[in-house]
């Protein structure tokens, strides 16, 4: 243990854009918890005296064209931004690690089918993949996360596949398999655990690009529907001020969609460094 | 040419699994059409002749096999907001998102493969940090956001860039299709004029597509490099006295575009993809803006069109780069 500190130590001093993203993303979870209660104004509460309001003391991130102020819409969105994402992210790790691995651990016909589904998902550019999904599935958020799931799980199917499949036949496999452990517990319980640390490096690039898309989807006018606060549907709702002007409205909550992308990609890269050196690009 | 032709063979069953998940995906789409279709005065009687005239009444396996049989015929259903055929409105309107696509693609390739090579020679150097935070912002973008940023910049701003509304701006007219490419057309019938209306509309647009594709391109050529560089072959060359240009350019950077190559079917996903975004925020006419007016109004056949049509192009395209592999390294038409 004392050994991986040392190496995390040198990871983050001889990269210190790592520390950066892990104060990052402190920041995002932070707000995501408090968000709603350290806002300055109601995110919903519409004033339409001080419409299109460029930043100012008052209102540091100025109003949209409700009259509603932009930071307090901004910071309540990153708990629905961030969840959409995990939500998405956590599920397509579930679905993605247990197909894959069973894909790998058994092999035969499983592995014929498992790859068969996961190649036909990835013969689709998969954001029009997602919208069709949307569109066939309903209009709503759960089908946002939905969708953006089903998108992330080749990725993690292809993945616990091969890093099973590698360990499948190492020696402590089948000592577990001698000691009279059946199939399933030899899988979840000697096999699994050790394909972890690549696939969490997966999750936290994988988090950064579900946020992408989740916020893209509610900028076509899929899912989140106004007044709801969100990145995506902020940054849409702005879009017709960009030409007359008025930059702040999808500016800010742009802005942020980024950072958060950028974090989750940083520490992705950092996460990658510290697990395999080898792979640093 | 025998390459090609196994190559095709292994595209069909993903043709296949595309055609199945584009039909069952658009049996499960929400709102019902007929009734859609019929208006809100419409008798039940009325709603069902239209679901009989639509065959909505069939079984699943049915409606597939009708599906399959209109699909072989070039038969995609009518759109029901424009009252076209989604065939020829998807055919009318794909020149566009192509002219858009491939303009953002040759951007990001000409811009990425030299800086990745850059970087790679010089590896730890600031340049190389430099690099590095940019591409990793260049992929953390949203891509609507860019656009947005650059209408902001070039056309509120500065002035530069025409308004964001389409292909062409009013004052202009479309000069006579032989391609589809508004640019590629207008020079071919000498009108450079419209040729240049024409560009000034890509260029925005192109940017922000290719300011997305840059990153990742430029990352994987980038490590590519560096890990041929670093082989034994390379140090060979250069134990035998070659050029350092000889050694970058003939031994390692072909070497190095073979990643490179098979990173592209990725980025063609993603670009596809952001295609419908940046088609939505330029007001460009393309197939995506054309699927997100008929998904708003819950009208299902341009919908299942241009998921099919985006999934063939996908996989006409990974097959591209299947026999583009071929030709870089020959290796891998010989073990075929």
């Amino acid at each position: 243990m004392t050994g991986f500190l040392r190496h995390a130590r040198y990871v983050v001093t001889e990269n210190p854009v790592t520390l950066v993203a892990f104060g990052l993303l402190l920041f995002l979870v932070v707000l995501a918890f408090i968000g709603p209660t350290i806002a300055p104004h109601d995110p919903l509460a519409t004033d339409t005296a001080r419409k299109l309001e460029p930043p100012t003391r008052a209102h540091w991130f100025g109003t949209d064209q409700l009259g509603r102020d932009i930071l307090s819409r901004v910071v309540v969105a990153t708990r629905l931004d961030l969840a959409i994402a995990l939500g998405a992210v956590a599920l397509s790790f579930a679905a993605g690690s247990l197909l894959g691995s069973c894909a790998g651990y058994f092999g035969g016909w499983t592995d014929r089918l498992v790859t068969r589904v996961m190649d036909t998902i990835m013969a689709f550019p998969l954001f029009v993949l997602a919208m069709g999904i949307v569109a066939a599935l309903g209009n709503t958020l759960a089908n946002i996360v939905y969708a953006t799931a089903v998108i992330n799980v080749p990725f993690y199917a292809r993945m616990a596949r091969a890093e099973v499949n590698v360990r499948r036949d190492a020696g402590f496999v089948h000592a577990a398999r001698l000691a009279g452990n059946g199939p399933a517990r030899v899988l979840a319980v000697h096999v699994f655990p050790n394909c972890l640390p690549p696939m969490m490096v997966q999750v936290s690039l994988n988090l950064g690009w579900a946020i992408l898309n989740a916020a893209a989807l509610s900028f076509i006018g899929l899912g989140v529907r106004p007044p709801t606060p969100e990145w995506g549907i902020m940054v849409a709702e702005g879009a017709a001020f960009m030409v007359s002007g008025e930059w702040w409205i999808a500016l800010f909550p742009g802005l942020m969609l980024m950072l958060a992308v950028f974090c989750f990609n940083l520490l992705g890269d950092g996460l990658r460094d510290l697990i395999d050196p080898r792979r640093r690009t | 040419m025998r390459l090609v032709g196994r190559r095709l063979a292994l595209a069909i069953p993903g043709l296949v699994g595309v055609v199945v998940v584009t039909f069952l995906l658009n049996r499960a789409l929400p709102g019902d059409p007929a009734a859609f279709f019929a208006g809100p005065a419409a008798t039940k009687q009325a709603i069902d002749e239209i679901r009989v005239k639509l065959g909505l009444d069939r079984s699943l396996p049915e409606q597939f096999l009708y599906y399959v049989r209109d699909l072989g015929r070039g038969n995609l259903g009518t759109s029901l907001t424009t009252g076209q055929s989604v065939v020829s409105d998807l055919v009318q309107r794909l020149p566009a998102s192509l002219e858009l696509t491939l303009a953002g693609l040759a951007l990001a390739v000409g811009v990425a493969l030299p800086v990745g090579v850059f970087a790679a020679t010089r590896p730890g150097s600031w340049i190389d940090h430099v690099a590095r935070v940019v591409t990793t912002t260049g992929v953390s973008l949203p891509v609507f956001f860019t656009g947005l940023l650059l209408v902001y910049v070039f056309y509120y701003l500065l002035g530069w860039a025409p308004a964001p509304l389409g292909r062409l701006d009013a004052f202009a007219s479309a000069p006579r299709t032989i391609t589809g490419f508004f640019t590629i057309d207008a020079l071919l019938t000498g009108q450079p004029a419209t040729a240049g209306a024409a560009v000034r509309q890509l260029v925005l647009p192109a940017v922000t597509l290719g300011i997305f594709a840059m990153a990742p391109i430029a990352r994987m050529t980038r490590a590519a490099m560096l890990g041929v560089l670093s082989s034994d072959f390379i140090r060979t060359a250069r134990a035998a006295g070659l050029a350092s240009r000889t050694v970058l350019f003939t031994y390692a950077f072909r070497n190095a575009m073979l990643p490179v190559v098979t990173l592209l079917g990725m980025i063609f996903s993603f670009l596809l993809g952001a295609n419908v975004l940046v088609e939505k925020v330029f007001a460009w006419p393309g197939i995506g803006s054309y699927a997100l007016e008929a998904l708003i109004a819950s009208d299902y056949a341009p919908v299942q069109g241009f998921v099919l049509v985006m999934a063939t192009i996908y996989v006409l395209l990974n097959l591209a780069i299947d026999v583009l592999y071929g030709v870089i390294d020959p290796r891998v038409r010989i073990e075929a």
